[in-house]
Formats: C-alpha cells, structure tokens, sequence
C-alpha cells in the first residue's frame, strides 16, 4: 500500500478515481469491523449450533448417577461462573430489610468478612467463583469481585475469611465451630453458610438427586463439553405440573464422573433459576500454598466466637439469610430440614409440588429454621417489625382471596408464599395457582 | 542520509518506497522529541506524577501514620487503599487504579487528538508530507509515538507511586487480594507487569483518538472529541440497561489488572481487555489511515 502523497491529484484527476480510491481505503476498516463483529456473533452460535456435543459411549441414568456417586475427586481447582435469577426483588433490599432485623435485634456486626452476609450476596446476580481443593480438609472457595476477593479458605482445623477489599478477616477453629460438621467442604459457622449454600456442582448435584422418586423422571440428555471436558448430560424433570422447577441439567465430566455444570430451569420459561458451571477446571493437584493464610499487618480479623457470642440468636437468622441460595430450595425440594423439630408443618402434595402449611409460628427462630424466606420470616415478626421493612413487606406481596380468607401472595421464581391473614402461611415450590389450589384445598 | 535528497512533490512515491528504517527511526526520535518536548505533555506527566504524592499524603495524614484506615473509609474508597498503610507497594497499584479511569486517558486523548490535526492547525503537516515520508508511514510514526505516550505516562505514575509509597509508608511481603503471600520482589514484578497491562488498556483510545485527529484540522476539537468519547464511553458503562453491550467498549475491562494480583492469576478479563484493545487499534487506526491517506491536506 504505498502512499500517493501528491496532494492535488484529487483535484486534477476529477471525482470518479477518487471517490474510487476514498471507497476503497475505506473498505478496510469496515471490514476489520465487519470480521471482528461476525466473530463475536458467530463463534458462541457455532459454539451452540454445534450442542450435539462429542461423541460418546451411551450411557444409561442408573449408571450416570453411579458414576457420579463413585466420583472420587479429591483434587481439583477451577473457576466456576454462577448466575441466579430467583425474581427476588432488589437484593439492596432484602440488605435493609436484613440490616433492619439485625439491628432491632442488636446483633447488627460490621465485619464485611463475616461468611454469612457475604454468602448471601451469591444469592443474585453473575458471580464469578474460584475454587481448590486438596483432600479433605483443605478447601479454598473465593468471589472474584471488581478490584478485590473474598476468601474462604479451610486448611485442616483452621478456618479464615479474607475480604480484600476491606481488609477484614473472620477466623473460626474446628472446636469453635461446634456441632455444625459439614460432610465436605470447609466446616465452622462460616462454612456452615457455605454448605447452605452449595456452590460446588457435585453438592447441588447430590441433593437433587435425593429429591428424585417416583414423581420425577431421570435421563441422560446427550453430552455437552464443559470447561473442555467431555461431559454427559443428565436430565431431571418433574413428573408433576404445577411445580416451579422445569427442569435440573447437570454435566458431569466423562472420565471422572465430577459434575461440572448445573442449571435449574424456571417451568415458566426464561432464564436458568441458577447456572452453576466450571468455566475450567483442573484435576491436578493445587499448589499447597493456595491454603496458607495469614492476615496481613493491620488487618482487623474477627474471631468466631466473639462473633458468635455478638451473634448470638442472629445466627440462625442469618443462615436463613444463605438459605436464600440454592440450598433453600434444595432443601425444600428434597427433605425440610428443619421440619422435624417443629409440630405445626402440615404437608400438602407431595414430590415436587408438595405445599407446606405452617400454622401461625410465634417463634422467630423456628420461622427460619424452617427454611421459609423473607416472607415466612417477615410474617413471623410482624409484630416487631420495623416500619420500613413493614412497606416493604407490603410492596412485594399481592393480595388475593379464597377458600382459606384473604391474604398476600409473596412472588419469586422458584419459591411462592402465601401469608393468610388469619396467620396461615403456605410455602412451596410451586406456581401461584397451584399454591392457591392447595390452600383452597386445605380450608 | 536519505534526509539530504527530497526530491520534490512526484517523485516522492518511489523514494519513499525504498525500505529505509533508519529514516523512519530518525522520524521517531523526531516525533517523541516533539512530543515530549511540548510543556503541555510535561504539564500532564507533572499532573500525573502528583496524583500519586496526593493519594499518599492525604493516606498518611488521615490515619497519623498508625493505625490502617479506618473501617468506615475503606470500604467506599479506591481500590487498595486498605492496604495501603501495611505496604508502600500498594500506592502503585492504588494510584494507577485511581488514575486509570480519568486522568491516563485523558492525556493519552490530549496527545493523540493532536497528533495529526495539531500539525495540521499549525500548519506544519505539509511540510511534513513534503518530505518523503509517506504518509502511511507519518501516521505509523504519530501513532507510536502516541503509544511510547502511554507507556510513558503509565510509568510516571507507577515510579512517582512506588516513590511516594516507599517514603512514607513501610515496604515488606505482600498479601495478594486472594490472602496469599508473596515476597517483596515478586510484588514489584506484578507491579511492572501491571503498569504494562495498564499502559495496553490505552491502545485502543490512542487509536481512536489518532482517528479523530485526521478528522479535523483543529487540535482543540481533535482533543475535546477525544476526551469527550472517553468520557460517553465511561457513562454508558456504568447504565445497566446497556449491559449488553458494554463489554465491547474499550473502557470496560480496564480495571481487571488487578487479576494481576490474584493468586493464581485469573487471566479471563485482562485477555478480553486486550483484545478489545487489539480491536479497537485495528479498527480505527485502519479508519484513520484510510481517512489521511485519501484526504486533502489544505494546511
């Protein structure tokens, strides 16, 4: 492309060449931008288009799911991506409405690097997670934010929370942490939100699984490659309408049976509920100093049991607060956890629509025990209830009328609520009707 | 050399088609030594430069060189300042996270929107065209020169940072943002590895800026269009109805350097950072040359 430098001949060449020449200089960038944008466009499409995914022996559900259960992955590290969409409004409100609550019950704590408040920020939204894990008793789990990290890191007994971003952190024992033993994953108050919460796909995994009866049909559904792994697709779905959960996808690597991607389907259409998958994914051993930690030099660390003693009876508040994540519903899906310790749950449906009525719980403490979201536990300190979280309890819900009276429908995509003003409140992971029709159902 | 046989306006094409890199050396050297010879880019270096003193200082007197910063604080503030007490180090990469956003770009926009509409404003461009230079390879020369501004620029900030930082505030082993250790050197590689990272995240304004530049022949529009753009740019990444197409803009992944600091390296965002960068160079430096090589230069 040599230059012409003469700067006249455009005048005494006439206009033809040189719009030709102008036309053609042109071209290029639009072209660079056309390859570039053909680029972007195209390769996710081929990507998808090409979702047959690679060619693999077949394999029937009963094997898929023992090959899961036989998984023995002790070692790997990754980074995994996860998206939410509950359809619970603003999380900058359920915050004030949280932060209301805790102050009311004195227990309002600053610690940025406490686990449980910052777990809950998982609950919406795309978040990006960086996980290792060497054995048993050394895990690391991070939140990749902007210019900062948030770390849990277990290594043996010792249990750390690091918030870069402000410089905190949160350091709990083994005998601290009490009675709480996870059956993997970091133990300890801060890792008891990490298990509510089951960020890793072979925990989710594992608890759907358990939900599966005779009211829900397992198959495998093709392959899929994840985070270049081949994978198998295993598909769950719910015999039973009615029911919130279109479908539960999960990946699960080939060669070593780890499930690498989970994805809950809303029955209404629309985005995935939660998409949980590696991004990558690495089996290989990871370097032994990603479990060290010492705070650095000026860093305010909090220790488990001052905070606790702070805590207090907030504790159980706030694991209710991780609750929010999948683990609620994971929870509510397959066995209430907190059912057996309270008399007044009655059971309506059963398998994936099953309804649950609680009678008018005068205990807080049971409310969130019992794994009901903001709205049981809203519904439970009415009486003490701040007012702005008051309105705002108000704004969520909607009003509707039947057998059972009247009384507010509380709305997300996976859970629904429906509070009676006679005290009554329904819970189930199912559409609005169907709560409705169960509620009728039970007056 | 060749410089001494300009052999006028028409048979300027083969002369400047002969391979000569030392002539397009010696224009270079020429171009920066103009660049950087202008008080106004010494004026922008020097406001540069202070950013970091300001940080520091306003740092050490505000927690009286005890204690870290205070809680309430840190949270809201820029990016590392938590830090920043513990470790002098942290001031680099605080002060290029501070800067990165506005000022960085906005000196890179100042000297590429000048890069060819302020010799035209001067009048100086035909002259400079009359050499046998090409204009192919004038506006390659312009736009290095650009890109030697922002390593420039970004070193000024990261040296005048770890100065500061060094004399105010203790040095020693840092803590990655993911809780890892690593020793002293080690952060100060990160540090050079940032500073570059930083100083490629302003690729793909220089060369919109140098586009601009061939647009018009007055400096100040050049410029003010320039800094205008960033700007635009910055407001519409931060509406979130626009999400979708945020992560095509050249400011978008600007502050992911600081994966940099993470342990292990979490290189997603910085690669896409690049390649957006890579984009917009090829995009509107192609824009910018077919522009300036098919216009008329009247001044």
């Amino acid at each position: 492309m040599a230059p012409n430098d003469n700067t006249r001949i455009t005048e005494t060449e006439g206009e033809p060449s040189a719009f030709r020449r102008k036309a053609t200089r042109y071209a290029l960038p639009v072209a660079v931008a056309g390859v570039a944008a053909a680029t972007i466009g195209l390769v996710p499409a081929l990507a998808a288009a090409g979702g047959s995914g690679p060619q693999l022996a077949d394999i029937s559900a009963q094997q898929l799911i023992e090959k899961i259960a036989a998984s023995d992955t002790q070692q790997l590290s990754g980074s995994l991506k996860i998206t939410t969409d509950l359809g619970l409004p603003a999380l900058s409100g359920l915050d004030s409405v949280a932060g209301a609550l805790g102050d009311s019950a004195g227990a309002g704590d600053g610690s940025t690097a406490d686990p449980g408040t910052k777990l809950m920020e998982l609950a919406s939204g795309s978040h990006t997670l960086r996980v290792a894990a060497d054995g048993a008793d050394k895990q690391r789990l991070s939140i990749v934010e902007g210019a900062a990290e948030y770390s849990l890191i277990r290594n043996g007994d010792e249990v750390w929370a690091y918030d870069s971003g402000s410089n905190q952190a949160y350091h709990a024992t083994e005998k601290d942490a009490g009675g709480h033993g996870g059956s993997e994953g970091t133990k300890g108050e801060g890792a008891q939100g990490a298990k509510d919460l089951d960020v890793t796909p072979s925990e989710l995994a594992a608890q759907v699984l358990k939900a599966a009866g005779d009211t829900t049909s397992v198959t495998v559904d093709g392959t899929a490659r994840v985070a270049g792994h081949d994978a198998y697709r295993l598909l769950v779905k719910p015999k039973q309408s009615g029911s919130t959960v279109g479908s539960v996808t999960i990946a699960v690597d080939a060669k070593t049976g780890t499930p690498l991607k989970f994805t809950l389907a809303s029955s209404g259409g629309g985005k995935p509920i939660v998409d949980v998958g590696f991004t990558k994914v690495d089996f290989a051993k990871p370097d032994a100093s990603t479990f060290d930690f010492t705070p650095p030099k000026g860093t305010k660390v909090t220790r488990a049991d001052e905070s606790d003693a702070a805590h207090g009876k907030d504790a159980k508040n706030e694991a209710s607060g991780a609750d929010q994540g999948e683990g609620r519903f994971g929870g509510l899906l397959g066995e209430l956890s907190g059912a057996d310790d309270s008399g007044d749950v009655k059971t309506i449906g059963k398998g994936w629509s099953t309804v649950y009525e609680l009678t008018s719980p005068k205990d807080e403490s049971g409310a969130a025990g019992k794994g009901s979201e903001a709205a049981g536990s809203g519904a439970s300190k009415q009486d003490d209830l701040p007012a702005e979280a008051e309105g705002l309890i108000g704004s969520l819900g909607s009003k509707v009328t039947g057998k059972f009276g009247s009384g507010m429908v509380f709305e997300t995509r996976i859970v629904n609520a429906l509070m009676t003003d006679d005290g009554k409140v329904y819970v189930g992971a199912v559409t609005k009707d169907a709560l409705l029709k169960a509620a009728n159902q039970a007056n | 050399m060749s410089r001494a046989e300009p052999t006028g306006r028409a048979p300027a094409a083969p002369a400047a088609r002969a391979p000569r890199p030392w002539w397009t050396l010696g224009l270079l050297r020429s171009e920066l030594a103009l660049t950087f010879g202008r008080a106004r880019t010494l004026a922008l270096l020097g406001v540069l430069a202070a950013v970091p003193v300001l940080i520091g200082v306003a740092v050490k007197t505000e927690t009286g060189g005890g204690g870290g910063v205070s809680d309430a604080g840190a949270a809201h503030g820029p990016a590392f300042l938590t830090q920043l007490t513990n470790n002098g180090l942290f001031l680099v990469f605080a002060a290029l996270a501070a800067t990165l956003p506005v000022f960085l770009p906005m000196a890179v926009g100042v000297v590429a929107g000048d890069a060819i509409a302020g010799e035209a404003h001067g009048g100086t461009l035909r002259y400079l065209l009359v050499a046998p230079a090409g204009r192919t390879r004038l506006l390659l020369v312009k736009y290095a020169a650009t890109m030697v501004f922002c390593l420039v620029a970004t070193a000024v900030v990261a040296v005048s940072a770890l100065v500061v930082g060094a004399l105010l505030f203790p040095l020693g082993d840092v803590t990655t943002i993911s809780g890892t250790r690593i020793s002293f050197g080690d952060g100060l590689i990160r540090a050079l590895l940032i500073a570059l990272v930083v100083a490629a995240s302003l690729i793909g304004l220089a060369a919109l800026g140098l586009f601009v530049s061939t647009l018009t022949n007055s400096g100040i529009a050049a410029m003010a269009a320039t800094v205008g753009l960033l700007i635009t740019v910055q407001i519409l990444d931060t509406v979130p109805q626009l999400h979708a197409i945020q992560p095509y803009l050249f400011s978008h992944y600007w502050l992911s350097f600081a994966d940099l600091l993470r342990a292990p390296f979490y290189w997603d965002d910085i690669v896409k950072n690049l390649e957006i960068q890579a984009l917009y160079a090829a995009v509107f430096g192609s824009a910018a040359w077919a522009r300036f090589t098919t216009r008329d230069i009247t001044a």
